[in-house]
Formats: structure tokens, C-alpha cells, sequence
């Protein structure tokens, strides 16, 4: 195994699309190096993209955020501006592992990583952020829901790396929420996790939504029935039982050591509803 | 002096026994300096690592070992072919740590390799061709017991189990007395239940590891952490054909054992690379190779059958306890079915233990083993029984009690014991009566240790300058040199910064049993006293010498030697550093030594109080609160007894709520690893309030029983009923998952 | 294989080591450079045993490449302690008998540190999150919560 660590984006897209064998990115390494000591992935190029200029920066941009693919989780964390803008998805990112993992972990690697329960996914589909991805082709803007295509897969092509995440400006009276069920208060993968990002109106109508649940199919799903159920109404109790059973609906989970298909469906309804209320009452400032 | 003529039991204001000072140790731990099992290294060292079945039933019809031997770098491999002929009660042990002509379990170790480096030796793992047949398995205590069960060893079923059963019934144990059925008959509610536990591991933090060098001579060096490092000596010696003396074990600092590290697994292995490649071969388990072939503990399937009177009185009380040991008979059912009980008076008792195998690694002991399943049934019942009557769960234990003179369901009459003080320490409690509230529930249970003695030898060295070097035999595994130096420094009436007590090698001492049974504070320490003691009286004869008066004349006291009777005053007291200073000139160094088979350990009850809350729409369970109060006999250590106290309940903790082995269909272990095997984190428990109670054992000069095990017996039961309380609904599957407490919400509501 | 060579600075001292690609942080601390402070549980990030901080930062050293430390500064629990002088956490740790085997004790002195430097006054809920990484299993975490509270008591007030 080789490891570069490029400071440019185009020498490292240059070193990902011309490795005639296999090659991996390392971010924060906290899949990638759980992988290797397994065995389970024996790349023969490993390249590291904490050192190319601006992969570690937050910016303001067009009113919302841009967040660099090696930002960690722990500086995600820390970033006032995108803590009060996206809580929802600084929490999801902040769920993921110990203060350990926080202080490696970024989110890029989280969505790339393409595990059907990844915490930050469902708040960053929620958001509607959208992923620059840079290649030998060039730039092109992707929305987070369709990096993962397959459990471990992604719709990246060879030598092509996410070089930031955009989290597009919040509007007025919005509000985001992420929740997620695990066994014990910390530690554990997601047995079911929902994002809801919502909009209110002045007289408190919600005008949009977007709902996503993770760990209840191979990729993180986009309930649009689930928002619908929010839309047009005062997000009172019948419509947080409607988003809850629309949510239940959508599950197409498998019993696995983590949690059973009933447990899933049953519990993904239970997370909406809670995330929902939290992403209301921060809509409500 | 005849110190020996003192009653075991004195009335004594302690000076040092009681209070917290700082351990020995500390220092090293708390920087980093103290080295554990992976922490060693020797010039020339071989890395090894072992090549595991991936089959949980295979038979191996051969092993082709030439490619990996060619390999460069590689140095030495070994499979079973490398280890002769050993004796009967070795044999499951050798066919264990490698693999004889069966695999009988995922993770069973087939060959093993010492090469230049880890990725040498992963390759060589590589190159290994083990032809495999593969034959059906079985991992589940129920199933293995059926007749059409896989089999997994012919014909080693013995006398005790009845014709026409399966053959991976190893053994039935049955202990009682009275007539169940005429007490059954007379009660005015009788309960029927069945449980069943997943198998736990002890989780220590720790993994494995061992260095090994052996000479052309035969003269072999170990660095091992372990829990007993003569158990180590004896067996590899054994498992090797060396003689004992040939062998030198030496005991690192030990990370975790609470039991499973009280076998062997790769050291005989790093022994026979060693031997074979003819230089240290250092090897560590990784985390996955400790969660599927080391020793967790039994799966187990258990009924309960208890009569009771309305006014709570027993009437009897039935037991059957099914339990696997893994690959090999190991099951710990025999305490199980020992221990149910303990904590009632019964006149009419009856626990039947069946010892099955199954293809699960072999089971080592895991803290009180057996003992938390059979009594989470029991309490589970004895709780459900408290409920439908209407009666007060500690008022029933209290009325139940086994007390000084009850005859144990296992046998043998209690001497001095604690529950009752344990239970009425509960009861006055706050906790009892703090109010709960919505999704709230209290659970109790009681919990029993038989405790052990066994072989033990100190030395102890009075240094010219006054200062005391002990020497005993017995790993550290949570905080026991303090508890000795202390014991030491009592007796001998010295300040406990003049002693050091070090964990000698093997070649340094007698045999000493493993660190387990909760026996060390206990057995290492009475051995400590004595030998004090026979150091003291050598000191005051050489006083006496000095002075040139009758031995008889002098007695020890405050650390020095007094004239006595007659001559009292005479003669400034002597100190021990200025009778050490001149030993040279009284006749020689002066020590003091004890070797002995420890008898008279006392057992240790508990009673436990837990509060936990169900989130009804989840299954998801909290600790609220948690209260042990545990009988200790003498607390030498205080801090170190509330640890025991501590770390005991929150392993139940999670052995009651999430830990567990999780096969496949296709008998692999689908969790081996921190990740989904879930024990406790910091975040998900509360301060563990502890009640330390003192009972005196009247087997130990200070009156000390072990603690160690006792925890870890009632808070599977504990929590069970503070769940159900909580839930609604009884539980009686251990781990309570969310998703198993949801469903069982879920269907109560139904 | 052809080796990497890493200068970086370890506990406030320029180290140079040479290492394969493959080898973590943890491996190069551990076998290369006889820091062995940081331990092994787990190799999955899950136990915490191998905690050390990077850039002031607390990470896994298991999870990062030894390659990685190149101009970084690293610390362990061997920097911790001033010589002969403990840091308030290790000395709190013995007086209050937080530790029983001991294994799992740096990784949590580095990780109980890093908690103090960011947040000098943590709860006792704040504490037990922080070290939710940091696996123990003979304490019951009882002790180490309570001696962590201490210290940074003593700190504060220092």
C-alpha cells in the first residue's frame, strides 16, 4: 500500500483517476482505517486530502455554508455560524461515534462511506445540501441523496473526490432536527435515524418539509409522503400521526443484529414525530 | 510467643486496615509506565498469530503447511501434530488452544505461525490449505440437548446423565433436600417460568497477549498477563512435556480478567513457536480473536418452579438449569445450580444443572460463574410472586432468609453470614421509598458467593533499613497490593510506605492458586498476617538475644519489640528498622513466610435496589438508580471494596440489557467486537451508591470476606424486575434489547 | 515495502521514525518508538484505549496512519505528568481509587484532559459524554466520574 498526502485537488484527482489499481480516500479515517486493519479493503493507493488548501475551511456563501471535506466533526461542532443556521445537521454529524471519532470524522466521509445508517445523511438530505464533486471530467454539484447508490457504493466515478458540502441558506421561521434510535446513549450505529427540516409560515402553517430516514432500506430515503403530511397544515398532532405512519410506510428495513424490521418501522414513526417537534419549536425561534 | 493462641476473631482498633491509602502501583498506571501483557519486548522477537476455523462444526481431514514454511520470514508453524501425548485432565484444554481433528467452533484455532513481522505472518496465515469437511452444528443449550442434535464428542456423556439423552449432555448435577411436591401442595400460589440468557463475555479491556522464549536446553521464559501465572506454569508445562521448574512464568499487569483469564489459550501455542523457531515469538489477540475464541460464558435455559403462602412464606422452590459450555464440558452449571437459592431458608429445594456443550468457544469462568443466571430466574419469580400476593419484596427475603445455621440447598450449614443485614440496610434506605415516577419502576434482588481459599504462599523480607519486601504470588487485578501492604503494615505496626508488596514469578514461590474466587483478599492475606507474624516472632527472639532475656519476655507492639512481665521497662522497646539494621549479627536476615491450602473463606451476600424508566413508544430502558449493599466482613480497603461493588453491578447491568453473543445461521459470531457487543459507557449509568456491610468472617484474623463475585449476582434479576415494573410487563429473556422490551409492551397492550 | 519517513513532535520533543503506510499511529507508539502509554482494545475506535490528542485535538491513535503525524504535535499520557510532578487528573485518579486494572486509565487521563482544556467546569452529565469513547469495566465509571469532577474543581480554583 502507498499513501500521498497531495496539497492540491488536482493532484489528487490526478493521483485517484490514474492509479492503474486500487485506490481509497482518507479523510478523517475513521471507516477507512477500521477497513484496512480487517482487511477488509487492501487498496494499493491510499490518498490523503487533509493537506490540499481549503479542504479544512467553513465558508459563507450565498447565505449559507460551505464546509470543506476534511472538517471534522469537533470543528463542525465548534462553527457558530452553521451550528445556528443547520442544528440539525451539526447534531446528526456531532451523534456519530465518541469525542474520539469527533475529533477525526468529517462529514464527506460520513455520506461517502454510503452506509444505510450514516447519522449525518438523512439531516443533510433534510437540508437539501448538495455535494461539489471534483474529477478529471471536472466540477459537478450533486445533492447528498444521490452520492450512495448501494450499501458501500457511490455514484463517484474513478479519480473523482467531494471536495465540500454546500448547506444552502436557511429561510425565514425554519427550523431542522435529527434523532436517532441506538441501544445505549452512545457508541452504537443507528438502529433508525430521521432528519426533518421544516418551514413555517407567520401563522405557523408549514409551508415546506423534507423528511429522511436512515438505516430502514440500502440508502438513506427521502420520505416525500412524510413531508406532505406536514405541508399546508399547522403541524398539530393528527399531522404528526400522519407523518409518523408515513414514515413507518416508506421503511423497507431487514432484521439484523442492530434491530428487527418491526422495531425499524414501528420506531422510524416514534423519531419523526419527536424530530419534528424539536425542528417546529426551533422554527419558532 | 505463641501467636498462633490468639482467638481468630479479635476485638481490634485497626490503625491502617480501613483506611484509603494510595496503592503501590498507582503511579505506574496513572503514567503510563505500568506494562501490561502487549507491552513486552525481546531482541530477536518473532510475531504470531494464529489461523482460526471459519467453520463452527468441521472435521479437518489435513493441514498443508509447506507453502506458508516456505515463506521468507516465516520461522515456525505449528498445529496440533507439534503437541505429544498429555494426560486426561489436560486433553480438552490442548484440543482448545488448537485444534485436534475437530473445529468445533467459529474462531477454533487449526495452526499458528511466528514470522519476521505481523504482515509476514498474515501472509503465512494465508498460505495455510486446511481441508475442511464441514458438518452440521449446533449453538443453541436447547436444541444441543435434542437427539437429533449434531453431535460434537462421542461417548463422553458419564453416568450421571440418564440413558436415551443426547450425547452432548455431559453431565446433571442435582442438589436439595425435603420433598418439593408435599411443599408445592402446601402453598397458596405456586409460579411456573422459564428464561433464557445469551451467552456474555467478561469484557475486559485487555486483549490477550504473551511473550514466550525457550532455550535448546528446554529452560522456557513467559511474559504473560494472566490471572494466575503458576495455573500458567503447570499447564503449558504439561501441554509442553516440560518440567515445572524448567518453566519461568511471569505475571504482567493485568488489564481485565474477571475470570477468563483464568486459562490458557495462546500461550502454550507462543511456547511450542518458540521452541520450534528457536527465538521469542510475542503474540496478541486483536479484538475479534478474544470475542470468538476465548471464554465468554453460558447460554442458558432455565425453569423456575416456587410455592408460596400468603403470608410469603417459601413452601418450595424447583429449579432446571440448562446450560452450554461451548466446544468442551465447561459450563459453569454446577454453581448455578448451587447458588439459586442460597439467599432462602428451604426446607423443600430441589436445582437440577445440565452441563451441555455446543459449538461455542469452550466457557471460562465469568465472575460468580453461573451463579447471575440461576438466580435472575429465581428472583424473577420470587419478584412475580411478591407482586401477585400483594407483599413487600424485601419483607419476603427478610422472612425467607438463610441466617447463621440455615442448611444451604447445596449442602453444607451457613456459619456467619450477612444477608439479613444486608436486606434490613435496604430497607432503611432512602432509596426504597424515594418516589418514582411515570415509566418508573424499583427492582430488587439478592445474590450470594461461595468465595474461595486455596494454595497461597508469601514471603516476606525485613530489609536492613527497616523497610519490608512481601512477596506473593497472586496478579493484581484490582487494587490487591494495596490491601496487602496494608495488612502487612498492620501487623507488623509500621507505616504502609515501608512496604512494597511485589507479584513474584514463578520461580520465586509455592504454588498459588489462579486470582479468582474472590479469594485473595482473604487467602494472600491471611498468609500476609501469618507470615508478619512469623517475622515478628523472629524479631522478638532476636531482641530478646540482644537484651539477653527470655524469648517469652518480649512482645510486639506499635512496631516494636517490648520487654515484658518482669523486665518490663528495663530495656528501651526495639524498632523493627533497628533489630533489622543488626539482623546480620543476631543470626542472619530475617523473614517471615506462609504456605498454605486457605480454608475458611466466608461467603459474601448482597442485596441490590435498581430504579430504571422504559420509554414506552422505544423499549429503550435507563438507570435511574442504583444502591449495593454487600456484606465485606472487614473492609480492609475501603475504596477498593466499593469498586468490586461498582464494576460488578454495571457489567450485570449490561449483561441484563444489551450484552450478548449473537450467532448466525450459519454458526458464526456476528458481533465480535466493542461495537454491537454493547457493554456500558459512561453515559448510560448513574453514580453507583454503595453500603459496605461488615459481618466478620470468623476464618480471617481481620474478619475478611471476599467481594469480588457477589456483585455481579443480583443485578440481572435487579434490573429485570425494575424493568418489568417499569414496562408493565415481565420480562424473562436476558438481554432486554429495546426491541424485545417494545415487543413485549406491545403485546401486553395488545 | 519502502518506508515513510515522519518528523513530527511527540509530548513537546522534535521524533523522527520511519514506518510503513499500513501502520497506524498507535502501531508507531507503540513498536517503533516505545511509547507504549496507548493501548490496544480494540483496533475499531470503539474502546478508547488508545487515546491521544493531535494538534490539541483528542482522537483514537488507532484510527490515523502513523504517515499522518508528519508536522503534527502529538501527546500521550507520557507528556502528561511534569517529571516527578502528576497533573491534577492523575493525582485525583489515585486518591480516588479510580482505576482497578489500570488498562484503560491513560486513555482516559488523555481524554479526561482534553475534556478539562475545553470545558473547565463539565457536569457530571457533560463528563460521562466526553468519555462515552473510553471503555471501562472494572470501575463502573463511578469513581472516574467523581475523580474527573475533583480535579477540575482543584484546576478551577488553582
Amino acid at each position: 500500500m502507498r499513501y500521498e498526502a497531495p496539497r492540491t485537488l488536482e493532484s489528487a484527482v490526478s493521483l485517484l483517476a490514474g492509479e492503474p489499481g486500487s485506490a481509497q480516500i482518507l479523510a478523517g479515517g475513521t471507516d477507512l482505517l477500521v477497513r484496512l486493519r480487517s482487511g477488509f479493503d487492501e487498496p494499493d493507493l491510499v490518498v490523503d486530502i487533509k493537506r490540499i488548501d481549503g479542504m479544512n475551511a467553513i465558508t459563507a456563501e450565498n447565505g449559507g455554508w460551505r464546509v470543506g471535506a476534511a472538517v471534522s466533526g469537533a470543528e463542525l461542532g465548534e462553527h457558530d455560524g452553521v451550528k445556528a443556521a443547520w442544528p440539525g445537521v451539526v447534531e446528526a454529524a456531532e451523534l456519530i461515534g465518541s469525542t474520539q471519532i469527533q475529533g477525526r470524522a468529517t462529514m464527506a466521509g460520513n455520506l461517502c462511506n454510503a452506509s444505510p445508517a450514516a447519522d449525518s445523511v438523512p439531516a443533510l438530505i433534510a437540508a437539501q445540501a448538495v455535494a461539489r464533486v471534483i474529477g478529471p471530467n471536472g466540477t459537478r454539484e450533486v445533492a447528498v441523496g444521490d452520492i450512495a447508490t448501494a450499501p458501500g457504493k457511490t455514484s463517484l466515478a474513478k479519480g473523482e473526490i467531494v471536495a465540500s458540502i454546500f448547506l444552502p441558506a436557511r429561510a425565514a421561521r425554519s427550523g431542522d432536527a435529527y434523532l436517532r434510535f441506538i441501544p445505549r446513549t452512545e457508541m452504537d450505529i443507528a438502529v433508525v435515524g430521521v432528519g426533518v427540516s421544516l418551514t413555517l409560515d407567520a401563522s405557523g402553517t408549514c409551508t415546506a418539509a423534507r423528511v429522511s430516514v436512515c438505516a430502514v432500506a440500502a440508502t438513506v430515503l427521502l420520505v416525500e409522503d412524510a413531508a406532505a403530511a406536514l405541508i399546508g397544515t399547522p403541524v398539530d398532532d393528527a399531522a404528526l400521526e400522519r407523518l409518523a405512519a408515513a414514515c413507518s410506510a416508506a421503511c423497507k428495513p431487514i432484521d439484523d443484529k442492530r434491530g428487527t424490521i418491526e422495531f425499524r418501522t414501528k420506531v422510524a414513526g416514534v423519531l419523526a414525530r419527536r424530530a419534528a417537534t424539536i425542528a417546529i419549536e426551533r422554527a419558532k425561534g | 510467643m505463641a501467636l498462633d493462641d490468639k482467638p481468630e476473631l479479635e476485638v481490634r482498633v485497626f490503625k491502617i486496615v480501613g483506611s484509603r491509602p494510595i496503592r503501590p502501583d498507582g503511579i505506574d498506571k496513572v503514567t503510563g509506565r505500568a506494562r501490561f501483557g502487549a507491552d513486552m519486548s525481546a531482541p530477536g522477537m518473532l510475531v504470531g498469530l494464529v489461523l482460526r476455523s471459519p467453520h463452527a462444526h468441521a472435521r479437518i481431514r489435513g493441514i498443508d503447511t509447506a507453502k506458508a514454511e516456505a515463506l521468507p520470514g516465516v520461522k515456525a508453524v505449528v498445529t496440533s501434530a507439534d503437541f505429544g501425548e498429555v494426560s486426561d485432565d489436560l486433553r480438552d484444554i490442548l484440543h482448545n488452544v488448537m485444534a485436534h481433528d475437530k473445529a468445533l467452533y467459529d474462531g477454533h484455532a487449526v495452526a499458528a505461525v511466528a514470522a519476521s513481522s505481523a504482515s509476514v505472518a498474515k501472509r503465512a496465515l494465508a498460505l495455510i490449505e486446511v481441508d475442511y469437511e464441514v458438518l452440521p452444528h449446533v449453538t443453541d443449550v436447547d436444541e444441543a440437548m435434542k437427539l437429533d442434535a449434531p453431535v460434537l464428542h462421542e461417548g463422553r456423556s458419564d453416568e450421571t446423565v440418564p440413558a436415551g439423552m443426547s450425547a452432548n449432555i455431559m453431565h446433571r448435577f442435582e442438589y436439595g433436600h425435603g420433598d418439593v411436591e408435599a411443599g408445592f401442595a402446601a402453598a397458596d400460589e405456586v409460579l411456573e417460568r422459564s428464561f433464557k440468557t445469551a451467552a456474555t463475555h467478561q469484557g475486559y479491556i485487555e486483549p490477550h497477549a504473551c511473550l514466550a522464549s525457550m532455550g535448546p536446553d528446554g529452560q522456557a521464559d513467559l511474559w504473560c498477563c494472566t490471572q494466575g501465572h503458576y495455573m500458567v506454569r503447570n499447564t503449558c508445562a504439561g501441554l509442553l512435556g516440560l518440567d515445572a521448574s524448567q518453566l519461568k512464568v511471569t505475571a504482567s499487569e493485568i488489564g481485565g480478567g474477571f475470570g477468563g483469564k483464568t486459562t490458557v489459550f495462546l500461550e502454550p501455542v507462543a511456547l511450542a513457536l518458540a521452541r520450534k523457531a528457536g527465538r521469542p515469538v510475542k503474540m496478541v489477540m486483536s479484538r475479534d480473536e478474544v470475542f470468538r475464541a476465548t471464554g465468554p460464558t453460558s447460554s442458558t435455559s432455565i425453569d423456575i418452579k416456587i410455592g408460596m403462602k400468603r403470608d410469603g412464606t417459601i413452601t418450595a422452590g424447583w429449579a432446571d438449569l440448562r446450560y452450554q459450555g461451548g466446544a468442551f464440558q465447561s459450563s459453569p452449571v454446577q454453581f448455578g445450580a448451587m447458588a439459586c437459592f442460597a439467599a432462602y431458608d428451604l426446607a423443600n429445594v430441589q436445582a437440577i444443572g445440565w452441563d451441555v456443550v455446543a459449538n461455542r468457544p469452550k466457557a471460562a469462568a465469568y465472575r460468580a460463574p453461573g451463579a447471575p443466571m440461576g438466580t435472575y430466574a429465581v428472583e424473577s419469580v420470587v419478584d412475580e410472586l411478591c407482586e401477585k400476593l400483594g407483599l413487600d419484596r424485601l419483607e419476603v427475603r427478610l422472612k425467607n432468609a438463610s441466617r447463621d445455621g440455615t442448611k444451604a440447598a447445596y449442602g453444607p450449614r451457613f456459619g456467619r453470614i450477612g444477608l439479613t443485614a444486608t436486606l434490613e440496610a435496604a430497607k432503611a434506605h432512602p432509596h426504597y421509598t424515594a418516589p418514582l415516577g411515570p415509566n418508573q419502576g424499583r427492582g430488587v434482588a439478592c445474590g450470594f458467593w461461595f468465595n474461595f481459599g486455596g494454595d497461597t504462599c508469601v514471603s516476606m523480607s525485613i530489609n536492613n533499613d527497616g523497610t519490608v519486601s512481601l512477596s506473593e504470588g497472586n496478579p493484581d487485578i484490582g487494587g490487591s497490593r494495596a490491601a496487602m501492604t496494608m495488612m502487612a503494615a498492620e501487623e507488623l505496626g509500621i507505616p504502609y510506605e515501608r512496604v512494597r508488596t511485589t507479584i513474584a514469578d514463578t520461580s520465586a514461590l509455592g504454588q498459588n492458586e489462579v486470582t479468582d474466587g474472590s479469594r485473595v483478599t482473604f487467602a494472600v492475606g491471611l498468609a500476609t498476617i501469618k507470615a508478619a507474624r512469623e517475622a515478628i516472632t523472629i524479631m522478638c527472639g532476636r531482641a530478646a538475644k540482644i537484651w539477653g532475656i527470655d524469648e517469652d519476655a518480649v512482645f510486639w507492639e506499635d512496631g516494636h519489640a517490648k520487654p515484658a512481665g518482669p523486665n518490663a521497662g528495663k530495656f528501651p522497646p526495639m524498632s523493627l528498622a533497628e533489630i533489622a539494621a543488626v539482623a546480620s549479627n543476631t543470626g542472619g536476615p530475617i523473614a517471615g513466610h506462609h504456605e498454605v491450602n486457605a480454608e475458611g473463606a466466608g461467603v459474601s451476600f448482597a442485596t441490590h435496589l435498581v430504579d430504571a424508566e422504559v420509554d414506552p413508544e422505544t423499549g429503550a430502558v435507563k438507570i435511574l438508580r442504583y444502591t449495593v449493599f454487600q456484606d465485606a466482613g472487614k473492609a480492609v480497603h475501603p475504596a477498593y471494596v466499593e469498586g468490586q461493588f461498582q464494576g460488578g453491578a454495571v457489567q450485570g447491568i449490561g449483561w441484563a440489557l444489551n450484552e450478548e453473543y449473537i450467532y448466525g445461521p450459519d454458526g458464526r459470531l456476528q458481533n465480535p467486537g466493542f461495537l454491537d457487543y454493547r457493554i456500558p459507557v459512561a453515559s448510560d449509568l448513574p453514580m453507583i451508591d454503595t453500603v459496605i456491610i461488615e459481618v466478620p468472617n470468623p476464618g480471617h484474623p481481620y474478619g475478611v470476606r471476599g467481594v469480588g463475585e457477589t456483585s455481579i449476582v443480583p443485578p440481572l434479576a435487579a434490573v429485570a424486575n425494575a424493568v418489568s415494573a417499569a414496562a408493565g410487563v415481565r420480562l424473562t429473556e436476558l438481554p432486554m434489547s429495546p426491541p424485545k422490551v417494545l415487543e413485549a409492551i406491545d403485546a401486553a397492550g395488545d | 515495502m519502502t518506508q515513510i519517513h515522519v518528523s513530527t513532535k511527540i509530548n513537546g520533543d522534535a521524533v523522527e521514525f520511519l514506518c510503513e503506510a499500513q501502520e497506524t499511529l498507535l502501531d508507531v507508539l507503540r513498536d517503533r518508538l516505545d511509547l507504549t502509554g496507548a493501548k490496544e482494545g480494540c483496533s475499531t475506535g470503539d474502546c478508547g484505549a488508545c487515546s491521544v490528542t493531535v494538534d490539541g485535538r483528542l482522537v483514537c491513535s488507532c484510527l490515523m496512519l502513523g504517515a499522518e503525524a508528519e508536522g503534527r504535535e502529538i501527546a500521550t499520557i507520557e507528556g502528561m505528568a511534569a517529571g516527578e510532578v502528576l497533573h491534577p487528573l492523575q493525582q485525583k485518579f489515585l486518591e480516588h481509587a479510580a482505576l482497578q486494572c489500570g488498562i484503560c486509565t491513560p486513555g482516559i487521563l488523555v481524554a479526561a484532559e482534553a475534556l478539562l482544556e475545553k470545558n473547565p467546569d463539565p457536569t457530571e452529565t457533560e463528563v460521562r459524554y466526553w468519555l462515552a469513547g473510553n471503555l471501562c469495566r472494572c470501575t463502573g465509571y463511578d469513581k472516574i466520574v467523581r475523580a474527573v469532577m475533583d480535579a477540575a474543581e482543584q484546576m478551577r480554583g488553582a
